[in-house]
């Protein structure tokens, strides 16, 4: 009897319950960083995922205002911290959008090329850390040994393995090293078996495939309701790539594919990336097959400093090179909103200058700020497994999300 | 990038609605179209399902702060039209007292944007499902992106070894902050964008 009653207690109980609310993060090794998120659970099925986001933020849209255009640019390479170049590119080009200065072609040359091999970096990372939140390790460690080959590179041109400083406006701070272009191409040769190993362990792998086809779907029109771009876009079977549709730098020039996926499901996203390290390959060996030889920057000393030799003959160059590193260089009055194909999708810089040597306002329009909105509604109905590999996907970056 | 002739189709096209259009001008390039903010919904409305524009991506929403302006703020909409590969930026000028409607029921991405604005410039959204504070920490106070807010802000964190938790205080600086402002005498010689009016 008294079992009984227990149970219609039970029972009772059961009609009301509420739905599980669980914290996830913000110290979580499958967050990316340190994403809190607000998950309400019907047992173990999501109803809604509420993110919270900001725990990184630094202020560094108010930080630039107070900085001269050139003072500015490392800022860039500290937002999304494995793509740093990119970055740096689009914060170039708008300044050189605002200015009206055109680059010279070595330097375009140089620019792609390194917004490719930073594409690589990405997708390496992207990759294999997704492999390692949804269970696989070791294509983990063996990208990280590509990886170190490739911010080798980074170090040799610039000094240093992450933070470039490299492109900036006016075009690339220094020449390449002797070396580095026949360095890079022995690396892209043999860059093509890594992949070919990294696909043996996960494109026809059972568990890998069971966690990962039709997770996270989703249609064209949610892709663009919920402005994703880059990876996120195309994998919805949108062929939109900034590279081809509004060419910046010598990208007519070359020839690449865009992989484009059907299902938009996490799979196919994951097999874009496969595919865009490909013809990254592609792209860094017409580069360097195709580079010119010339300047580096502007010969304009009003933009880009004066050679050092120059320095030590000339009077008036002595002045400019003092005059950009202290003063820096004037903007005219106006506004663009510049983007590039960032490897995680469309990195945009908004920039109004009212003709001062400081932005007034600079925007960075960061995609993992709104692949991370969509989150909601690409976990919905899915398991708590699934949230890992839709995080994953969708390649969060937290230092470009939070600013 | 974009070709001349869609510049004068679209301005042509937008010469049908003189009431939504206050000016349009074309700087480097780029499209920026001035709106009310009447009316800003409507043309928003036709720019995304309209078979001419298909601007079916809000790419960006910024806002920029004019503290001597009369309008206060200024709000930039980057749309992308995939279908034409084509941008377009929509301007909207208001002061500090005036709310904005939300564009949250035509691009859902709005959402976070303003909410961004919201947290950042202090702009309220009418009709915003959601507008809650996104960027800065929990029980924040100030709009850190106006002008007249300071760089170095007013709390500072620590954790606090006594009471074993985290404690805000007022912020103390060591030396004031040293904002080296060069107006320079000197004339820069880049030459100046020159924007030029369609209307």
């Amino acid at each position: 009897m008294l079992a009984i009653k227990n149970q219609s207690l039970v029972l009772k109980k059961s009609n009301n319950l509420k739905n599980f609310t669980l914290n996830f993060g913000p110290q979580h090794p499958a967050a990316h960083g340190v994403l809190r998120l607000v998950l309400e659970l019907n047992g173990e099925v999501i109803l809604r995922a509420d993110p919270h986001i900001g725990l990184l933020h630094r202020g560094t849209e108010k930080l630039m205002e107070y900085k001269t255009y050139m003072q500015a640019l490392p800022y860039l390479d500290r937002l999304d911290y494995v793509s740093m170049m990119a970055q740096e590119h689009a914060y170039s080009l708008a300044v050189e959008r605002l200015l009206k200065c055109e680059v010279p072609l070595r330097a375009q040359y140089i620019r792609v090329l390194f917004d490719e091999i930073t594409r690589i970096l990405n997708h390496l990372l992207a990759l294999t850390t997704h492999a390692l939140d949804v269970g696989a390790m070791t294509p983990f460690l063996w990208a990280f040994e590509e990886r170190e080959k490739l911010m080798e590179f980074y170090e040799r041109v610039s000094g240093a393995r992450m933070h470039a400083n490299y492109i900036r406006p006016g075009g690339v701070s220094q020449d390449l090293p002797v070396g580095l272009l026949d360095d890079i191409f022995v690396f892209i040769k043999q860059f093509s078996s890594r992949i070919d190993e990294l696909e043996e362990l996960l494109t026809g792998n059972r568990i890998w495939k069971q966690r990962l086809v039709d997770i996270g779907i989703v249609s064209s029109e949610e892709a663009m309701d919920w402005g994703f771009s880059g990876v996120m876009l195309r994998g919805s079977g949108v062929c939109w790539d900034i590279r081809k549709s509004e060419p910046y730098e010598i990208y007519d020039k070359l020839s690449f594919n865009i992989p484009v996926g059907s299902k938009g499901d996490c799979f196919d996203r994951f097999l874009i990336r496969v595919e865009e390290m490909r013809q990254s390959c592609l792209l860094i060996e017409q580069c360097i097959n195709q580079i010119p030889n010339g300047f580096i920057k502007v010969m304009d000393f009003k933009i880009s400093p004066p050679p050092r030799a120059l320095m030590k003959h000339n009077m008036e160059c002595l002045i400019h090179h003092f005059k950009l590193f202290s003063e820096g260089y004037s903007v005219p009055k106006g506004q663009t909103y510049t983007c590039i194909e960032a490897p995680k999708g469309e990195f945009g810089v908004f920039l109004y200058s009212t003709g001062t040597n400081k932005p007034y306002r600079c925007k960075l329009k960061a995609p993992g700020f709104l692949h991370l909105q969509g989150l909601d509604f690409m976990t919905r109905g899915h398991l708590i497994a699934d949230v890992v590999t839709i995080i994953g996907t969708q390649d969060i970056v937290f230092g470009e999300v939070d600013r | 990038m974009v070709m001349k002739y869609e510049f004068y189709f679209l301005g042509n096209f937008l010469k049908n609605f003189p009431k939504y259009i206050k000016n349009v001008k074309i700087i480097n390039n780029e499209i920026f179209i001035l709106t009310s903010n009447k009316y800003f919904l409507n043309l928003l409305f036709i720019l995304k399902n309209s078979t001419l524009f298909q601007y079916k991506i809000l790419s960006d929403l910024t806002c920029v702060d004019f503290p001597n302006k009369f309008y206060r703020f200024r709000l930039f909409y980057n749309l992308l039209s995939v279908r034409y590969a084509h941008r377009l930026c929509l301007i909207i000028d208001f002061d500090e007292m005036e709310p904005v409607s939300s564009a949250s029921f035509l691009y859902s991405n709005a959402n976070w944007l303003e909410r961004e604005v919201w947290d950042l410039f202090g702009i309220y959204f009418i009709n915003h499902p959601d507008l809650r504070r996104i960027l800065t920490d929990y029980g924040f106070e100030g709009f850190p992106l106006r002008k007249d807010f300071p760089l170095s802000g007013f709390l500072e964190v620590r954790y606090d070894e006594e009471k074993k938790r985290i404690v805000y205080e007022p912020i103390e600086l060591t030396q004031e902050y040293r904002n080296f402002n060069f107006v320079s005498p000197w004339e820069s010689t880049v030459e100046r964008a020159k924007p030029f009016n369609l209307i």
